[in-house]
């Protein structure tokens, strides 16, 4: 049983890899391959059909099947096809210049994450300089106004309530109300509703009307099924929204479901949603998405997740550590790094390849060995932190016994922070001006064997 | 609305769905089975799952020598039937019992535990309401107006009290006034984030520990999730050991199919689904009823 969908794909391409040239029936098998893996990641069942005939007409010309590598053309035939699938880049916000205030509203499904979205929103209107007020809609779901105005008060956005009864005249109170506070956007948080439900739908109109949002953006949930495509085009009917947010994209879902909304209404999805804490709403990226999906790694989305989080601190840290060698700190700091960038398993999934290679390993590196290095490390004193070649045995068994993990374990922590130790001398060598040359190649190079070989790391 | 009857309002696009396949004509060729499978898919009940429904279908059709569309009909409503297992005891009427439930954002738990209450109480059963999901805002808030709404007692603590405690008090209070039914909300969570799905561990942990009366742990379901579905319930199963599950929102278009991947995956019984808004609209489930509404037999 394959995983995920970037599993079964790389299983697929490995074994076209193989060939020189491909046949008709090869690219058949592939393209089965595809329709069902595409399924299992819940892309509609029809956006399926018509992606892979595609696929199939551009596979099947000259061009592909006699070049030098063909499989590899079909894996950017697919690659390409689902990035246009998947639109374009274009998170903005259109708001029109000369209204004050702006309005954004929220639609969707029950449980789909609009209130948590509306939070986000407001936050990140926030950051930009704006001056959003929340006005909370759902005037159906019990404490849903409770829940926003505790979500408010932790970004520090002012949130209106109206009365609580009627939806939309708390919709058009909240107009009046930022006029009133010099809030410059009001995001519209209305209640979940089924896309067949006439009276809640006939509500979602009538506040559309009476506050004439600028953006309607319509929260979706990645975890939907096959049933997405009538609830967006039912939406896309009635309400008429101009963007999608795609929620809880933190989990394991494919989220195929976007492929689906764009092939079926043509609404951008603007945003991506992956956590609870209010600053986890990201711009979407069709390509990155796309490579994922493929299994092709989001590398760039690591690059900055580190840039994120890295700070001046850190990069003094690290001249520190080729000048003066690697501390236990410095494993604790780095570990906790990979905890801020969303653990060891987000950054796996990120980087091509590596889901399998962990899935295959079972004794290989996980978040909770993460967490049982970090607690022997906590274990150890200020002073053997910072030098750990005074641990002796006596201080072996003390960590042991206070981080609760085995003598052996903890013996294992020194050799392989030794080892580290060891790369980080070699490295400053390289680093001293007027030694490159061949000798330093052959180190580097000697280096990176041992990193791919024997030693395990750990992390 | 009887059972069967809001069944098939909730079913009825499914249905829909199939009955084109079944009245495209009396004899069955290739493209009927395709197209079988196809809706089988389109009903999120998975690939894998929909191409061993209808290849064991075929085998049957071909042996007990069922050439019309209605006579296949028939033999999928049962075949999809025998995919559901049984539940051992009913959570809900087997009293004294307690009930945990567990599910990922927004499936619909409190909205559940809300409607559970108000059904035990229309059935003369004393009850309280635990609110373990003292994380999300205004959980408690929501928590309690259900109670009220039931008639039922709420206890709970404050935001960011530890939920294992929380359940601890609620057991303990229950047991001391010999509680028939006791529904504890816990946060909802994604399945993927180890931490919280420890936290949850422990928090079942304490309550089977503490709790004299059976304890159930019930994952709740959104019947419009996806394969994903399927991923989520195997870990929660793994961390809890689940006990059955319960699916809401099934009176939408979505088919609902996932649940009948997990169910026969997994092994779990379903004891309710949710077929609206109203309090009688959590029903308990029927394996053939469902499977006979879902392909349209008996109209």
């Amino acid at each position: 049983m394959f995983n995920s969908l970037s599993d079964r794909l790389q299983d697929t391409f490995e074994r076209l890899r193989g060939k020189g040239r491909l046949t008709e029936a090869d690219i058949n098998v592939a393209m089965r391959e595809i329709r069902m893996a595409l399924l299992e990641a819940d892309v509609n069942y029809r956006v399926v059909k018509e992606f892979v005939a595609r696929c199939k007409e551009k596979c099947l010309t000259a061009e592909v099947l006699s070049s030098l590598s063909p499989a590899q053309n079909v894996v950017k035939v697919v690659l390409d096809e689902l990035t246009v699938l998947l639109g374009s880049t274009d998170s903005r916000l259109t708001l029109a210049q000369n209204r004050t205030p702006n309005v954004i509203m929220l639609v969707g499904l029950q449980g789909s994450g609009k209130t948590t979205a509306a939070a986000k929103l407001a936050y990140l209107l926030k950051g930009q300089g704006h001056s959003p007020l929340l006005a909370a809609c759902d005037t159906h779901r019990p404490a849903a106004a409770d829940q926003l105005e505790t979500l408010g008060g932790e970004i520090g956005v002012p949130v209106f309530r109206g009365d609580g009864k009627d939806a939309v005249a708390v919709a058009s109170g909240s107009i009046k109300e930022a006029v009133d506070r010099l809030c410059d956007i009001v995001i519209v948080d209305t209640a979940g509703r089924l896309q067949i439900d006439e009276e809640m739908m006939e509500e979602a109109v009538a506040i559309k009307q009476a506050v004439r949002p600028d953006q309607i953006l319509m929260v979706v949930d990645a975890m939907t099924g096959q049933d997405i495509v009538n609830v967006v085009t039912e939406f896309a009917n009635r309400v008429d929204f101009d963007g999608v947010i795609m929620s809880k994209l933190d989990g394991d879902a494919r989220g195929g479901g976007a492929l689906s909304v764009r092939e079926v209404t043509g609404k951008p999805i603007k945003f991506v949603s992956m956590g609870e804490k209010p600053d986890s709403l990201e711009v979407f990226h069709p390509d990155r998405m796309a490579k994922r999906i493929l299994g092709m790694g989001d590398v760039v989305g690591i690059i900055e997740q580190a840039q994120k989080v890295a700070n001046e601190q850190q990069v003094a840290d690290a001249e520190r550590m080729l000048r003066e060698g690697f501390t236990m700190d410095d494993l604790l700091s780095q570990m906790q790094q990979i905890r801020k960038m969303g653990g060891l398993q987000k950054l796996a999934g990120m980087i091509p390849g590596m889901e399998r290679a962990m899935a295959q390993m079972p004794q290989a590196a996980s978040d909770e060995q993460l967490t049982r290095i970090e607690s022997i490390i906590r274990s150890m004193t200020k002073e053997e932190r910072a030098r750990p070649k005074i641990i002796n045995g006596q201080r072996r068994r003390r960590i042991a016994t206070g981080s609760g993990r085995s003598v052996q374990e903890v013996n294992q922590l020194i050799k392989q922070w030794d080892e580290m130790n060891k790369m980080m001398g070699k490295m400053k060598g390289m680093m001293q001006p007027g030694a490159a040359g061949k000798k330093n190649r052959r180190a580097m190079q000697q280096m990176m064997r041992n990193m791919g070989g024997g030693g395990r790391f750990p992390f | 609305m009887g059972l069967l009857d809001s069944l098939k309002v909730g079913l009825k696009r499914s249905r829909e769905a199939i009955n084109e396949i079944f009245y495209m004509g009396g004899e069955v060729d290739e493209d009927f089975w395709e197209d079988l499978e196809d809706t089988l898919v389109m009903g999120d009940m998975g690939a894998e799952l929909a191409l061993r429904v209808t290849d064991d279908l075929r085998d049957r059709a071909a042996r007990e020598n069922l050439t019309r569309a209605e006579q296949i009909r028939d033999a999928l409503a049962q075949r999809l039937a025998a995919e559901f297992p049984e539940a051992a005891r009913d959570p809900f009427t087997d009293v004294p019992s307690c009930v945990l439930f567990v599910g990922i954002n927004g499936a619909g738990k409190t909205t559940t535990v809300g409607k559970l209450a108000g059904r035990a109480r229309e059935a003369g059963l004393s009850c309280v309401i635990g609110g373990a999901d003292t994380f999300r805002a205004a959980a408690i808030e929501q928590l309690q107006v259900w109670g009220e709404r039931a008639g039922v007692e709420v206890i709970t603590r404050e935001r960011g009290a530890d939920p294992a405690s929380v359940c601890y008090d609620v057991v303990e209070a229950a047991e001391k006034r010999a509680v028939d039914l006791v529904l504890i909300d816990t946060a909802g969570r994604l399945h993927t984030s180890s931490d919280l799905m420890r936290e949850l561990a422990k928090v079942v942990g304490v309550t089977r520990k503490r709790s004299s009366a059976p304890v159930s742990v019930v994952l709740v379901i959104d019947a419009t999730t996806g394969q994903n579905g399927l991923n989520q319930a195997r870990e929660f199963n793994d961390a809890l050991e689940l006990d059955g599950l319960i699916v809401t929102k099934l009176d939408g278009t979505a088919k609902g199919g996932i649940a009948l991947a997990i169910s026969s995956q997994l092994g779990l019984p379903i004891y309710r689904i949710g077929v609206g808004e109203s309090l009688d609209d959590l029903q308990t489930f029927d394996a053939l009823d469902f499977t006979r509404a879902l392909v349209g037999e008996g109209m």
